[in-house]
């Protein structure tokens, strides 16, 4: 994978990692470009891009987009399915994640990001394992808050089929 | 796009205040993070947002610059600061506040710090070396948590020159006790693969390792590496193709623990790794694709819910069956699986089906047929990616029938995509297209406008990054042509790939030696089979390619060599060669002498007595003054561009008499056709005849079909051009093909031609000359008389001939009626045809015979009235009757050109060598009674020499012409003299004897003599020369309408007086 984007129906970037060493005007000018052309498809077009010389793989949950840039033989599929657990992942995380959640947490979206891709690779496609990581470093952090509070902007998971 | 935020998240701020009054939450919008964040989304402008996030970002500075901060205030600044990053605004100052953060502070903060570095540094940043130490440390430390900071943050970026400083560290975690670690170390020591493949070769036992870990999570980790390591070395690492199907099969059964399922599948992610390694070990390797069959198989079987992670697998699964060694079997379930993708309502897969297709169909055309409704709705599809997917697919099944509608998709979509990534790539597939397809399926006979589109693309637009980007692109693909086999690529095309290379070589100079390009055009020009018209548009482009001292050295030798075609073959030339100034110029810089006209030079020669100097034909002067870098109206580019500008002119592509791209049995039944332009006059040589020619170069003899004229002089025409070295063909219509042989080095004439001679007895032989049908099979089945070989070696070509087929009474006059008794001694004159019988000729020089003189060749120039015709006779001294005769020519020192002469003798219709031979049959003298046979192909001379001819003027014409011509030149000759002769008289009596002048008038001391040009860019002008003795020596004055003809003729004068 060459990087990931999370950015909302609006076109605000809310997450994005690269794993492929780009210059910050590059980077800006692929997230401009690549959120442009993301947000000009219709729901019922088909979720992979063929932009640039990269193949793009995006799906849209509730008003996040996850988008991913993969190699010419990597497969769209198992992408998909890449960007599915991420958010199951997040989902469990914050439970019934919603974009507000990425928002304030971003930081955390990292961690379970870096926690389940590394060198953008699937390092680890297991949930628990995953989260088990996740929560032995948070809980170094003192008083955690484990409350959590819904909002009615909430994010559905939309699952596949 | 901000004052859409607001809008939509306009029920934040009473939503996070009611949170504030909560007082807790994960939100924290207390927090300095959550006012920016509340601030932001108030804002209702992109400019507000901007003097918001300039005053936030003063403040970080401010407090990260202060001594008080503690780290755990810094850890929250961080976040903003990653924050303002995300946003677009730069806080480059705190970069090294994020290192100081993951060096100093507690494991949160680390974490915090190393989050921050990930995102802000780039792997060659150099503030990244500030971090190596303290990932040294993290790596050794106690807490895990901190191990797997460190671990992350190297799988992600790490200076590519410290990794020895902590290689062996994370060499040490391949042992960890937890398998966390030993997964992160094996991913951190995959990026140290990628990044520097030689810093950890010394690992690779310890991959092995973790490839046989216990921990399946480990194990999936190092596939990550072996994939690479197998991708880019199959052969190294064949023996794990065992271990790896073991493992697919362990998978595929379900003998993972269950945290490694995904939705119920097991490890897909393991699954495809493993299948793309099982590709690359199998591809192109039958023993280890056996191996793997079984497992393929299963893993096909097995994925059957339908579920989007079971179409990932057998999409992946489907990928490397076609990958591997192919078995029937597996391939069946393959195709049927990919039917099920593209018969797919969900589009997703739909697209996959296609892409799968686009995948297979290149290894057979046949497995898109079921689909080629889809296929066609697909075109019309709503979505631009899967209209571009098929486009895609339709490329890889493009032939010479569907290509012109397959294109003509292409370029509908090029209207209405507005994408400049995409129009670049798609134009690049048209043009892949019409170079390939068309012009090479097409060749010679499609409508030029069919690469218009393309050209233009290429010649129009702007100097912008997208057009440079596809003119490379064409440079490229032509390069890597021409670096390939390029006797099958049509003449039209290889004149496009030289316009291409001629004009855009340039932009990939950088990359490579400049000279290479010239080197594949100088090749070109050396090839035989190609024609007189590519070689001029060759030579154009490489006069423009003349920048680099390699490429002026090239072009020099080229134009010694080719010097000769420009002047007899382009008549549009520029004559003072305006074209070669950069050259010249070039080459004078570079400190070479000043050109000399050749008759100065001879002059020098005469005087110094000096080599000799060999002609290259016929040499045009250079004049000096004319030699200026900016004379840009070279005729030449201009002849080029309007070549190019007519080729523009029409900017659709002819659709008429194309087929459907769909027809009954699809486009596969095409493909047949994709063999070269059919040749009804040729058939197969026999294998007597040729020992050493392979049949495979010569034709399909042709069915009884009587092809008619024009396309069969077409494929005479284009069959000419096909052969090659060594070919022996037999054609069978007798028909006048003119043979234009130039002297390249005439110094060598011997073993110049060798003329192969067969006499076949056949005997039933009924047919007439007019049937070559029956002729030509029966040639076959009697084919193994005697055979009688006779060596010339004179200049001597056989051809046969065209147009005159349809002139049965020229026929006729060629061949004089068998029946006329001869004696043998009987001289050849009285069978000139009678249409030369009357003109000025040469001595008829008997050339050769067999041992036995039963054969004989001799040969006699005859001056016509608009050509010179070398006569060949062969006389057949025997008692039996010749019926056939296949003749041969070799001619590697001569070039050959044919000609057809179609309406009249003055345009060349069609130019083309004979690549070594042409031979012929004949049958002739059905009576049996005498027989002498003789044969008089027409051959033509291309020489100066030999197309200087007589001009016949009054002293008064040459008064008034002389006044007319406006080039002249003026030089001293030497005088010949003998013992009863005027010296004027014997010199001029020389010239005319040698270069078939005219000597109109002799006065006294002067005399006027005119010739005129027969061949070459001054055809039919006359010269005009004036002598007067004076002294020792004949000053000459030489007049002509035509520049260079007085220069040349001085020259060969010259020569012919040297000779005397």
């Amino acid at each position: 994978m060459q990087f990931m984007l999370l950015f909302s129906r609006q076109g605000k970037l809310r997450l994005q990692k690269w794993y492929v060493p780009l210059s910050d005007k590059e980077k800006k000018k692929i997230t401009r470009e690549l959120v442009q052309t993301v947000l000009a498809r219709k729901p019922k077009m088909c979720s992979f891009l063929e932009w640039r010389d990269l193949k793009v793989v995006y799906k849209r949950y509730a008003s996040l987009y996850f988008c991913c840039a993969i190699e010419n033989q990597d497969n769209e599929l198992i992408t998909l399915e890449i960007i599915h657990r991420y958010v199951e992942l997040l989902d469990k995380y914050f439970g019934s994640v919603c974009e507000l959640d990425i928002i304030f947490n971003f930081e955390k979206a990292y961690f379970i990001l870096d926690e389940f891709l590394l060198g953008g690779e699937a390092q680890d496609t297991s949930k628990k394992n995953v989260l088990k990581a996740i929560e032995q470093a948070d809980l170094l952090q003192e008083n955690r808050p484990r409350q959590f509070f819904f909002l009615s902007a909430q994010l559905t998971t939309e699952k596949p089929l | 796009m901000s004052d859409v935020v607001e809008k939509t998240l306009s029920a934040l701020p009473s939503l996070l205040s009611l949170d504030s009054q909560a007082g807790a939450g994960k939100l924290s919008p207390s927090s300095k993070l959550g006012n920016l964040i509340k601030g932001i989304t108030e804002l209702t402008s992109k400019h507000e947002e901007e003097r918001l996030i300039k005053k936030e970002l003063e403040s970080i500075k401010e407090q990260v610059a202060s001594p008080n901060t503690t780290m755990r205030q810094m850890k929250e600044i961080m976040v903003r600061a990653i924050y303002c990053e995300m946003l677009g605004y730069q806080a480059s100052f705190s970069y090294i506040h994020a290192i100081k953060l993951a060096q100093q502070g507690s494991v949160l903060e680390k974490r915090v710090g190393y989050l921050a570095v990930s995102l802000f540094l780039n792997e060659t940043d150099e503030f990244l070396l500030l971090l190596v130490n303290t990932v040294l440390k993290d790596l050794q430390s106690t807490n895990l948590i901190e191990v797997c900071m460190a671990l992350t943050v190297v799988s992600q970026m790490f200076p590519k020159d410290m990794i020895p400083a902590i290689l062996p560290v994370v060499e040490e975690k391949l042992t960890h006790p937890k398998e966390i670690i030993r997964r992160k170390a094996v991913l951190a020591l995959y990026k140290f693969y990628l990044i520097a493949p030689n810093q950890v070769q010394h690992i690779h036992s310890k991959f092995r390792k973790a490839l046989c870990d216990k921990d399946p999570g480990v194990m999936t980790a190092s596939l990550h590496i072996y994939l690479q390591l197998i991708k880019e070395n199959p052969e190294s690492y064949k023996d794990l193709t065992g271990s790896m199907v073991t493992i697919l099969r362990q998978v595929v059964g379900g003998k993972l623990p269950l945290d490694f399922n995904y939705h119920s599948v097991p490890a897909p992610w393991l699954q495809i790794q493993l299948l793309r390694i099982l590709a690359y070990l199998g591809k192109e390797d039958q023993g280890t694709s056996e191996m793997m069959y079984d497992v393929l198989e299963e893993s096909l079987r097995r994925a059957e819910m339908n579920h989007n992670i079971t179409y990932a697998i057998l999409f992946e699964c489907v990928k490397t069956i076609y990958t591997v060694h192919p078995k029937s079997q597996l391939l069946e379930k393959a195709a049927e699986c990919i039917g099920n993708f593209v018969l797919s309502p969900k589009i997703n897969l739909k697209y996959l089906g296609l892409k799968a297709l686009t995948y297979v169909v290149q290894q057979d055309a046949n497995l898109a047929l079921p689909h080629q409704m889809t296929i066609i709705e697909c075109l019309d599809h709503s979505d631009v990616i899967i209209k571009r997917e098929t486009l895609e697919l339709l490329f890889r099944i493009t032939n010479a029938q569907n290509v012109t509608v397959i294109v003509e998709k292409m370029l509908e979509f090029l209207r209405l995509t507005c994408d400049d990534y995409s129009t670049i790539d798609l134009v690049g597939k048209v043009a892949e297209l019409t170079m390939n397809s068309v012009f090479s399926l097409g060749g010679d006979v499609m409508q030029p406008d069919i690469p218009n589109n393309f050209l233009r693309l290429l010649a129009e637009g702007v100097d912008n990054v997208e057009d440079r980007q596809l003119r490379l692109f064409a440079v490229d693909s032509y390069v890597s042509l021409l670096q390939g086999e390029t006797a099958k690529l049509p003449q039209r095309f290889l004149q496009v790939i030289s316009w291409v290379l001629g004009e855009y070589s340039y932009l990939r100079e950088e990359e490579s030696d400049p000279g290479s390009v010239m080197r594949l055009l100088a090749r070109l020009l050396d090839q035989r089979h190609t024609s007189t018209e590519t070689r001029s548009w060759v030579l154009g482009a490489m006069t423009k390619l003349c920048s680099s001292p390699v490429s002026v050295a090239l072009a020099r030798d080229v134009c010694e060599r080719y010097f000769w075609l420009w002047c007899s073959f382009i008549p549009q030339v520029d004559s003072s060669l305006s074209f070669l100034d950069g050259y010249v110029s070039e080459a004078l810089a570079a400190g070479a002498a000043p050109y000399k006209s050749p008759h100065q030079r001879q002059e020098d020669l005469v005087q110094e007595k000096a080599l000799s100097l060999e002609p290259y034909g016929l040499s045009l002067p250079v004049s000096l003054s004319s030699c200026s870098i900016t004379d840009r109206r070279s005729p030449t580019l201009l002849s080029m561009s309007s070549v190019s500008q007519c080729y523009f002119s029409s900017t659709t592509l002819k659709l008429e008499g194309v087929k459907r791209v769909w027809g009954k049995d699809g486009y596969l039944a095409q493909q047949q056709s994709a063999g070269e332009t059919p040749t009804p006059l040729v058939e197969l040589p026999s294998p007597l005849l040729s020992p050493q020619s392979p049949p495979s170069q010569t034709q399909k003899p042709s069915s009884g079909l009587e092809p008619d004229q024009e396309k069969r002089q077409l494929a005479s025409s284009l069959f000419v051009g096909l052969g090659s070295h060594n070919s022996v063909c037999l054609v069978r219509f007798p028909s006048t093909v003119w043979l234009f042989i130039k002297h390249c080095q005439s110094a060598n004439q011997s073993n110049v031609v060798k003329a192969l001679f067969k006499p076949l007895r056949t005997l039933d032989h009924t047919t007439s000359n007019g049937n070559p049908h029956v002729e030509g099979t029966e040639q076959r089945v009697e084919a193994g008389g005697p055979l009688s070989l006779i060596r010339g070696n004179g200049m001597v070509a056989v051809v046969p001939p065209t147009h005159t087929q349809t002139d049965p009474q020229t026929q006729q006059d060629l061949h004089p009626a068998p029946a006329l008794e001869r004696p043998r001694d009987l001289p050849l004159t009285s069978h000139l045809p009678a249409e030369l019988s009357g003109l000025a000729r040469s001595e008829f020089t008997p050339l050769c015979s067999d041992q036995d003189s039963s054969l004989a060749l001799s040969a006699c120039r005859v001056y016509k009235e608009d050509a010179l015709v070398l006569l060949v006779f062969i006389s057949n001294n025997n008692d039996s009757a010749l019926h056939q005769m296949a003749l041969q020519l070799t001619c590697k020192e001569l070039e050959v050109y044919i000609f057809q002469t179609g309406l009249n003798n003055k345009v060349p219709l069609f130019f083309s060598e004979i690549p070594v031979g042409r031979s012929r049959n004949q049958d002739r003298n059905t009576r049996g009674s005498s027989n002498r046979d003789l044969e008089k192909p027409r051959i033509f001379c291309e020489n100066f020499r030999n197309s200087c001819m007589p001009l016949t003027v009054s002293t008064g014409d040459y008064g008034k012409m002389w006044l007319s011509f406006s080039h002249d030149l003026k030089q001293n000759l030497q005088l010949v003299t003998t013992e009863h002769q005027e010296p004027l008289t014997a010199t001029l009596d020389a010239l005319k004897g040698k270069l078939h002048l005219h000597v109109v008038d002799i006065i006294g001391s002067e005399g006027i003599v005119a010739c005129r040009l027969l061949q070459g860019p001054g055809q039919g002008q006359p010269c005009l020369l004036h002598c007067r003795v004076h002294a020792d020596s004949l000053a000459v004055w030489l007049r002509s309408p035509v520049p260079e003809l007085p220069d040349s003729l001085l020259y060969h004068c010259q020569k012919a007086l040297t000779e005397t």
